[in-house]
């Protein structure tokens, strides 16, 4: 029997800031290892939107009275809190959004349909979620430039040298994911932005799965487009952010037409706000911003490096567990990877491991995880995913192996 | 082999399902029922057929004889192919007007697990119903 390792990291101490882990599934304890789909929220962070509505709500920007401005403040704050925590060089090079997906579109849809121009080539690698995809196909059909999948090898990693023989001067754009969501390889985003930038494309990093993990530094990355959702990053659901470099989002032009984002109107022209609200038409969530700033400020109080360290303790522990089990087949066995475990099972469909997991009280994703041509590659309908969060435990992991036992025992 | 709608109907899947305490013995009764429907030859595996807007692969096609529906059905997925079964002991075999005047949702409430199933998207029950209820319209 093999023991459980032992991280100095104290999980049960960060558990109790997570109310929704104590809770039973089908009458089993919660084990919740669907973190790459969303992350739970801290006390904090809860309590930041409830405090917000129950004090502060207000719209933003507008109004001339002490409850705006307060509502103005900390909606401006938070983004100031985004802006350090990335280490972006200005608050108006951090754009909200409703999710990473949307902030790609508005970098495919401004950047895209002001750049691009038929014979352009939009590099995609063949692991990108379907997000980081679809967007550029739109307006590749927009504008008559191609999008051209970058090979990834049977292990789930970029081939670079495929990447380096595609990158020529007719590539304006490199979009790709810091870590994919259906694999876990972590792609050597620093070299593939270098050769990008070495033929005069841009690079668009989608952080969707990599924000949760570690502290990141944008202008050390030197991405030229930086996306993530709050709600993977224990914030909440219905806020993302755009980072771009300041001289391509002062080019762009705005991506959504309404309120905020003008300076002036009148029926012979209107002239555009300045950044960050030329790409904020509408009224933003608010809510959802505080309570994104308040997930953060949660994380700059903890050891991010004994979180990430325990991590990867799980990772490397759920790796070895699954290696033993017959028939398992591990999807995405990239060397460098983070937090998340697909595999398949002989002869057992990923849709009922996944039902039969729930009744367990063990809460994964089943499925292509939106992103088919992956799955087409390992000619797979899909996975089982399990994905990890600081807040997991090895116990977690056990249950989660002792349940595909069982789920063996009813399928077989 | 029995036959889905005349000799397993709806009312002997709730009373079977009632009788078993536990989860495992509940989902295994539903698997062996998936494993009692008749076989779909595989060259009826084909886009038409195919049920779109589930996680796993569902299949159906259905023939009219005098009158009534009869359905194949088939899955890729050994729990779906089980609640495909269930749906079958309600449906097979039945006029469109039977099949119309069905309370079909009333039946997935009246059974602890298809309630729960019937609302996951992934598991396609809800898109088979759909089908099966524009082919009695």
């Amino acid at each position: 029997m093999k023991s459980v390792p032992q991280t100095a990291f104290d999980v049960q101490k960060i558990r109790a800031d997570f109310p929704i882990l104590n809770q039973s599934i089908n009458g089993k304890p919660l084990v919740y290892l669907d973190n790459a789909a969303s992350t739970q929220k801290p006390q904090a962070m809860i309590d930041a939107i409830v405090h917000y509505y129950t004090h502060d709500n207000s719209n933003v920007h507008r109004g001339a009275h002490t409850l705006s401005d307060r509502a103005t403040a900390r909606f401006e704050s938070a983004r100031k809190t985004v802006a350090d925590f990335i280490n972006a060089k200005s608050t108006g090079q951090i754009i909200w959004t409703r999710g990473a997906t949307e902030s790609i579109n508005l970098v495919a849809a401004s950047w895209g349909g002001a750049n691009l121009k038929a014979g352009d080539r939009i590099l995609v690698p063949a692991l990108e979620h379907h997000s980081n995809i679809v967007p550029w196909q739109m307006i590749a059909e927009k504008t008559g430039a191609s999008v051209v999948a970058v090979p990834v090898d049977e292990t789930g990693t970029i081939d670079m040298a495929a990447l380096k023989a595609l990158l020529d001067d007719r590539v304006k754009l490199l979009a790709v994911n810091h870590v994919s969501n259906a694999l876990g390889t972590i792609n050597p985003i620093e070299q593939m932005i270098k050769l990008a930038h070495a033929v005069g494309a841009k690079v668009l990093v989608d952080g969707a799965q990599a924000i949760a993990h570690w502290p990141l530094d944008v202008q050390a990355m030197d991405c030229d487009f930086y996306v993530f959702s709050g709600h993977k990053l224990f914030g909440p659901t219905g806020i993302g952010v755009l980072y771009g470099k300041r001289e391509l989002l002062e080019q762009m032009p705005p991506y959504q037409g309404g309120g905020e984002m003008i300076e002036t109107v009148s029926f012979d022209g209107t002239t555009f706000n300045q950044l960050p609200y030329k790409f904020e038409a509408g009224t933003p969530d608010i809510a959802a911003a505080i309570g994104l700033a308040a997930a953060i400020d949660y994380l700059n109080l903890q050891d991010r490096a004994a979180m990430a360290a325990h991590e990867d303790a799980l990772l490397a522990y759920a790796t070895a567990k699954a290696l033993a089990v017959p028939g398992l087949k591990i999807i995405g066995t990239a060397a460098s990877k983070a937090a998340v475990l697909g595999f398949t099972l002989d002869g057992m469909h990923p849709s009922d491991i996944g039902m039969l997991l729930d009744q367990q009280g063990v809460a994964v994703r089943t499925g292509h995880h939106c992103a088919q041509p992956i799955m087409q590659q390992y000619g797979i309908p899909g996975t089982v995913r399990a994905s990890f969060s600081f807040y997991n435990t090895f116990e977690d992991i056990d249950r989660l192996f002792v349940a595909l036992e069982k789920v063996r025992q009813l399928l077989s | 082999m029995k036959t889905f709608g005349i000799d397993i109907t709806s009312a002997d899947i709730i009373d079977n399902l009632s009788f078993f305490d536990s989860w495992d013995d509940r989902y295994r009764y539903i698997i062996d029922l998936g494993k009692e429907l008749p076989a779909m030859d595989t060259i009826d595996h084909i886009d038409e057929n195919l049920i779109r807007g589930c996680q796993s692969k569902v299949w159906l096609s259905s023939e009219n004889r005098a009158g009534r529906l009869y359905f194949n059905v088939d899955s890729d997925a050994f729990i779906v192919k089980g609640l495909l079964a269930i749906v079958m002991a309600a449906y097979n075999g039945k006029t469109p007007e039977e099949i119309r005047a069905f309370d079909i949702q009333g039946f997935f409430e009246s059974i602890d697990l298809m309630r729960h199933l019937s609302t996951t998207r992934g598991s396609g029950l809800q898109a088979m119903v759909a089908r099966i209820q524009s082919l009695a319209a």
